[in-house]
């Protein structure tokens, strides 16, 4: 297994290095002077020709690539122009910030939607998996920063039983917590509950059936354990890219994370912010991605089972042994 | 010596709703298995066979499938009007199934022991060390050495995974097998020994077994009485020296390659021309009309009632006469 994971780490570097060279070259067409956004509409033309020598705008892009890339190594990822700060420091101070947003989010829309999943396989053909998949609809498609201003009015302002841009307080996670789950949630229901319906169409749940497991150990033993390793992968992947893309939710309750911060970097034309932070973000999007797997392979005896080689025959040999002790016995 | 019935199936009607059709999958089917025999089903691909088997364990897909009518007596008691509660003890522990498909038919990401154990466990007021020891002596019995209780099902072949799904069905001792093609998936000798097992169960435990299989040797061998299938109705049915000796229906014969011997060296159902009439829309008269070599008109009007050609020997074709055939 230390062996896969290995791999998979070092299968990141081309991966990263692909990233950051389209990252560059989007920069590089996009329209737009980073060292006029620094100046400002008064500089004169001189005056940001100056600056974009110093920033070594005009230097060609393999060249650019190569200094990116060689700061980067040497874990410098740039000066942001607005603030003037490293980028890696903001990053940083940001970070938690969207780490809890994006966990508690994701926590709940698991808690939600995996029992509603369930609850709607298990309940196929009646009214209930009709009104079920009618609610998650309804959510998938709701646009988030609606759903955002409707708790804001409701819970925020006419109740006024929460804060809406206070994060300070931990009862200021609830809304943007509720916005992010809602769409999520039903995301994930919706694959449970299709997933569920497959494993349990399947010849060996009418095997364990027949051996004569009652529903509930049929539906949570032999189908779910089953039916979660697609989940486990789209709840990986809704992890993932949240970090870096739960921006609506940030602006809306003002949220100093990671995405406003990109977006904010995109805006200004902030290079160094951007190239640096799209790295970062998808950085970490490829180590939840790799984790997902680990987990999978852990869930999945038949992916497991290609990393680990001999090792689970010794483990049936120990059980054999065991058995023939008892039989000595 | 009159050997006690142990299941009764009188005119079972079973129905799958599709979406846009109904399938008429089995019609009016009337079976009996004594205690201690076994009882072949035979017949083509569709005609309803696993259904027959699946009614008894009461695992039709749910939703699609639906005894419309009809009783299943196993041990006296109409297993139709039982609640899931009961059926639950019933399955795996008085009747079991050996599967028609190895190759899905058990969980990928539990350990083979695992699955066997779990049936012993579910059956029997034991501890989980002494189901797992029983297991891993039900996989010796078929003939996998015990060391390989921890592996997954995608590291055996088909047919180690066939005798899994036996090794299963036998763990909890069931009065009644369920055993569909269960040595289709199997080569040769490997078939051979399997069937001795099934057989020395039987002659231990006095088990009852209904075999659906394909192939007239193994009827030939095993069988007591043999039931031929068609179209969702049992066209013959017969103790297996009658059915052999004196074959009446002409699906029968033609199944059984004209003239069918106990002895023959033809071990495979024999294809007959055309096609089974579509389950959704069952002809009027005789089923087999189409196909039969000796239809006359009448037989595309009314359907043939059985007839007792000797005593056990039930023939539904109009041409069949009481007495010798
Ligand atoms: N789940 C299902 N939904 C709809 N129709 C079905 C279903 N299962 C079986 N049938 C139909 O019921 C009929 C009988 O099928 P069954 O599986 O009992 O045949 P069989 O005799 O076991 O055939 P085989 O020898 O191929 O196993 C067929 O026409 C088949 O198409
Ligand atoms: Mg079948």
């Amino acid at each position: 297994m230390a062996r896969y994971i290995a791999k998979r780490v070092l299968m990141l570097i081309p991966v990263m290095l692909g990233i950051s060279l389209v990252v560059l070259i989007l920069i590089d067409i996009t329209p737009g002077d980073p060292a006029r956004m620094v100046l400002g509409a008064q500089a004169t033309q001189e005056q940001v020709d100056e600056l974009r020598e110093e920033l070594g705008l005009n230097d060609p892009l393999p060249v650019r690539y190569g200094r990116f890339l060689w700061s980067v190594l040497h874990g410098d990822f740039g000066t942001s122009l607005l603030t003037k700060r490293p980028v890696a420091d903001e990053m940083l101070e940001r970070f938690p910030y969207t780490l809890m947003l994006v966990t508690l989010g994701t926590l709940l829309s698991v808690l939600i939607g995996i029992p509603i999943g369930i609850f709607a396989a298990v309940n196929q053909h009646s009214w209930k998996d009709n009104a079920a998949i009618f609610l998650s609809l309804i959510a998938v498609s709701m646009p988030n920063f609606w759903f955002a201003l409707l708790l804001i009015r409701f819970f925020g302002v006419r109740l006024r039983w929460l804060p809406i841009s206070r994060v300070a307080v931990w009862q200021g996670w609830i809304l943007p917590c509720a916005t992010m789950a809602l769409g999520l949630a039903a995301l994930i229901a919706r694959q449970m509950r299709s997933d569920m319906l497959e494993v349990l169409r399947q010849d060996y749940i009418t095997t364990a059936r027949a051996k004569g497991l009652a529903d509930g150990r049929l539906i949570y033993r032999h189908a779910l354990k089953n039916a979660m390793i697609p989940v486990i992968m789209v709840i990986g992947g809704i992890f993932g890219t949240s970090l870096g893309g739960s921006l609506i939710t940030e602006v809306i309750f003002s949220i100093p994370g990671l995405g406003q911060y990109i977006m904010t970097g995109l805006y200004n034309r902030d290079y160094p912010v951007i190239q640096s932070g799209i790295l970062i973000v998808s950085a970490l999007f490829a180590v939840i991605i790799l984790i997902v797997d680990v987990i999978f392979a852990l869930v999945d005896p038949r992916i497991r089972l290609q990393y680990t080689g001999k090792a689970k025959r010794k483990a049936g040999k120990q059980v054999g042994k065991e058995t023939q002790a008892i039989e000595n016995f | 010596m009159a050997k006690e019935i142990l299941l009764a199936i009188r005119n079972l009607v079973v129905k799958y709703h599709t979406d846009d059709a109904v399938i008429h999958a089995v019609n009016n089917v009337n079976l009996a298995v004594k205690k201690g025999e076994t009882i072949g089903l035979v017949g083509e691909t569709g005609a309803g066979k696993t259904t027959i088997a699946r009614s008894i364990l009461r695992i039709l897909p749910p939703h699609t499938a639906k005894i419309v009518s009809g009783e299943i007596l196993f041990s006296g008691r109409d297993i139709t009007k039982l609640s899931e509660k009961e059926m639950c003890k019933i399955r795996g522990n008085k009747i079991a199934m050996i599967f028609q498909d190895p190759m899905t038919a058990l969980n990928p990401i539990e350990t083979v022991g695992f699955q066997i154990a779990e049936a012993i466990q579910l059956h029997n007021r034991i501890s989980r060390s002494e189901a797992e020891r029983r297991a891993c002596n039900m996989l010796e019995m078929v003939g996998i050495p015990m060391e390989r209780y921890s592996e997954y099902p995608h590291q055996f072949s088909g047919g180690m995974k066939q005798r899994v799904v036996i090794a299963m069905a036998l763990s909890c001792n069931p009065e009644l097998i369920l055993a569909d093609e269960p040595t289709t998936a199997l080569d040769v000798t490997i078939q051979a020994q399997v069937l001795a097992m099934m057989q020395s169960l039987k002659k231990r435990l006095g088990t009852s077994v209904v075999l659906i299989t394909h192939d007239l040797g193994v009827v030939a061998n095993t069988c007591n009485s043999v039931a031929v299938v068609y179209a969702g109705e049992i066209v013959e049915y017969g103790t297996v020296e009658h059915i052999f000796d004196f074959a009446s229906h002409p699906y029968t014969l033609g199944l059984f390659g004209s003239l069918p011997k106990l002895d023959s060296r033809e071990r495979r159902l024999k294809p007959i021309k055309g096609l089974m009439p579509d389950p959704t829309a069952l002809p009027q008269g005789c089923r087999f009309y189409d196909r039969c070599p000796e239809a006359v008109r009448k037989c595309s009007q009314t359907a043939p009632g059985e007839v007792e050609i000797a005593p056990g020997h039930l023939v539904k074709c109009i041409k069949a006469k009481g007495g010798a055939a």
